[in-house]
């Protein structure tokens, strides 16, 4: 048996410390999102008629200006991946049996890719003035104004 | 300096409500268990969220259906709820961040932790009223 070479010698700290990055991650995104959620939370719910003024015109609206656009993709993206790593860290915390931690960090990583795709192609792809819903009388009211402008 | 540590070590030995650590039950605690609940509850709305506003890429009458649950009265109750969880860990975030990168952070932890506790009190007592009003005021 060979003796230990240098005992109390730390380990080497060769490659990446993911670790260290989801730290950093989780302090640098909080900080963009305690102002982006506070501004999301006061434009829905505060200003104007708050929550009973949001419907689809209200939605698009907004997203007709490029500054709510990148708002809200921030939102999603920071918001996501900062939750999923939190949840991460609690399964890590509670979840002892390997194959149920296994299962669960699965899920979540499985269900933040998902709402990451579809809420990135929901905010690019959105139709604030979808023509079934202009070819009928009842249902144009729903839609911004500036669609009947067209 | 023999004596004061046996006093320290005798007095530490009697049974007391929470216990001989300096931590359990104090305010780093319950900054931590707050903080952990709250990340827990805004994930699970975060899903859901994501889910009711994609609808708006289905058609406007599936959207505002949907989004008309958020209108009701126990919604509107949950949304105070959802607005407080939030405040509280956006801004205990910020004082883990103040104690980690501030070096008088470690030092003051106790004292931010009362300054996010007075601040959140000043954010509800700004948006509950006005959240009523949108949600009862029958707009």
């Amino acid at each position: 048996m060979s003796a230990i070479a240098a005992p109390g010698t730390a380990r080497s700290r060769r490659g990446s410390n993911l670790e260290k990055w989801g730290w950093i991650y989780m302090r640098a995104s909080g900080v963009v999102l305690a102002v982006l959620i506070f501004g999301h939370l006061f434009v829905n719910l505060v200003a104007g008629d708050g929550v009973s003024a949001i419907d689809f015109a209200f939605v698009a609206g907004k997203w007709a200006d490029p500054f709510w656009v990148v708002w809200d993709t921030l939102l999603l993206w920071l918001a996501l991946i900062h939750g999923a790593n939190g949840m991460r860290t609690v399964v890590n915390d509670y979840a002892t049996r390997r194959g149920l931690r296994r299962t669960l960090l699965a899920g979540i990583g499985i269900a933040t890719a998902i709402l990451l795709i579809l809420g990135t192609l929901v905010i690019y792809t959105f139709d604030p003035c979808p023509a079934g819903s202009l070819a009928d009388p009842a249902l144009s009211q729903l839609l911004p104004s500036f669609c009947s402008a067209r | 300096m023999g004596a004061v540590g046996t006093r320290t070590l005798a007095a530490s030995a009697t049974p007391r409500k929470m216990g001989g650590t300096l931590y359990r039950g104090r305010e780093g605690m319950w900054s931590w268990v707050l903080h952990r609940i709250t990340g827990i509850a805004i994930f699970f709305f975060l899903l859901v969220h994501v889910l009711d506003t994609a609808l708006v890429r289905l058609s406007p009458e599936a959207y505002n259906a949907v989004i008309g649950a958020y209108k009701t009265p126990i919604m509107g109750l949950g949304e105070i709820a959802l607005v407080g969880a939030i405040g509280f860990h956006a801004l205990n975030g910020l004082r883990i961040i103040l104690v980690d990168f501030w070096s008088k952070g470690a030092k003051y932890q106790r004292q931010l932790f009362w300054t996010v506790l007075v601040l959140w009190v000043i954010l509800m007592v700004g948006f509950v009223p006005r959240h009523l009003m949108h949600v009862f005021g029958g707009a």
